[in-house]
């Protein structure tokens, strides 16, 4: 096994891309080291990522948020900007594993690791965040919904980096939230999660939303009926249950002692409505 | 497998070793080191017995590469008493009894000292769920939480 850290990202793409075993890319290394001790994966390579120029950074840029791929998620809490911005997106990434692991994580391995539980995921997928891919043909840019194909698989080719996160520059009146059923308190995994994302006009009234649920299918749902039904409402109760129905409509969940499907349909419907109305009151409705 | 030259620096002291590739900090630390304080507990950063500070950010060593704390700052248990003169989180871990087995006792040192250098002041709450990284499977949490407190006491008066 060799391990290499790269000063720039051609570096570690071209690495990857003529690596001829399995290769590991390590930011935080809290889901990679866990699985290499249990012997899931025995990479002959590991790029640590996190001496390239900008990968250990969070910029303001005139679109919004670049939160390169090594900030660990404590950085993202203690960023005040980025938090007043995006504070669901902040609160999902904060919810990730102990103070010990905050330290470590981040959240494009919470994404590229792609479990369908992953916290940050459903945040930013209804933030409608991107991932800018840095491969040998290029870099490229892509919904965050479309990295995750399956548990543990990603789009993502061979020698390709997620090198960087983006998220949009708010307007006024927006707010999102994340929220997540676990039986505990603290350091665990959800059971079922989901994530909104609000815009209102300047009456209140609901310009544009998106709601993602986590845990709820083999990967990240992005419900977009569930959007569509709130736009041009103020939250009233009709609503609110619609949206829970459309959710629980959505889900494909598995049947674990974790949670039944019914329960967990059930539940995707109630924090949809509970992120929503946090959302919105984030966003400045009443 | 070739081994990786590190120079790192532990406890304000200027280190060099060689490891392997995929041998964690924590391997290190107590193997090749003999800095046996940071314990393995899970190996997979459930437990916080391998806490460390690593630049200034509290990580589960298990969860770090040797190879990682090239050019870092590496803080473990060894460091935290001043020769004789145990830091006040270690003297009041002894007067409230916050131990019996003793193996998760480092690892609560080092975060605690963590949590009182980021805030001096925690509720109750905020040390249950500032320590919720680290597993006591002895105490049932209650005297380490009333140690943590009473240090802070101790600390904010120093």
């Amino acid at each position: 096994m060799r391990y290499i850290r790269p000063l720039s990202i051609e570096d570690a793409v071209g690495e990857l891309a003529k690596a001829v075993g399995p290769a590991a890319i390590l930011a935080g290394g809290s889901d990679l080291l866990v699985r290499m001790k249990g012997g899931f994966i025995e990479p002959e390579l590991i790029v640590d990522i996190k001496a390239i120029g900008g990968l250990a950074d969070i910029s303001e840029t005139a679109d919004g948020f670049r939160i390169g791929a090594a900030v660990p998620c404590a950085v993202l809490g203690e960023h005040k900007a980025l938090k007043q911005a995006w504070p669901g997106v902040v609160e999902a990434a904060n919810l990730i594993g102990s103070k010990q692991v905050q330290g470590r994580c981040t959240i494009t391995g919470n994404l590229c690791n792609a479990s369908p539980a992953a916290d940050s995921v459903p945040a930013l997928v209804a933030a409608g965040a991107k991932a800018v891919v840095a491969g040998p043909s290029g870099k490229r840019t892509i919904a965050v919904e479309s990295v995750p194909t399956a548990p543990g698989r990603t789009s993502l080719a061979k020698g390709e980096i997620i090198e960087a996160i983006l998220l949009d520059k708010r307007p006024v009146h927006a707010g999102d939230a994340y929220l997540r059923f676990i039986p505990r308190t603290e350091m665990d995994i959800a059971v079922v999660s989901a994530g909104v994302n609000l815009t209102l006009d300047d009456h209140g009234a609901i310009k544009t939303a998106r709601v993602a649920l986590g845990a709820a299918a083999p990967t990240v749902l992005l419900v977009k009926e569930a959007g569509q039904v709130l736009i041009g409402s103020k939250l009233d109760e009709a609503t609110l249950e619609r949206l829970a129905k459309i959710c629980a409509g959505a889900c494909r969940p598995i049947d674990d002692k974790r949670g039944t499907i019914e329960f967990r349909r059930k539940v995707a419907g109630v924090l949809a409505q509970r992120a929503a109305a946090i959302a919105y009151k984030r966003a400045g409705g009443k | 497998m070739a081994g990786v030259a590190v120079s790192t620096t532990i406890n304000g002291d200027a280190v060099e070793y060689l490891c392997q590739p995929d041998e964690t900090l924590l391997e290190v630390l107590r193997d090749r080191l003999g800095l046996t304080g940071a314990k393995e507990g899970c190996g997979t950063g459930d437990c916080g017995a391998c806490s460390v500070i690593v630049d200034g950010r509290l990580v589960c060593s298990c969860l770090v590469l040797g190879a990682e704390a090239e050019g870092r700052k590496v803080e473990t248990i060894e460091g935290m008493a001043h020769g004789d003169q145990l830091h006040p989180l270690q003297q009041k871990f002894i007067e409230h009894a916050a131990l019996q087995c003793g193996i998760c006792t480092p690892g609560f040192l080092i975060a605690a000292k963590d949590l009182l250098e980021k805030n001096p002041s925690p509720t109750e709450e905020e040390i249950r769920f500032g320590l919720a990284g680290n597993l006591c499977r002895c105490t049932g949490y209650d005297k380490i939480v009333r140690a943590v407190q009473d240090a802070a006491a101790v600390m904010k008066g120093a």
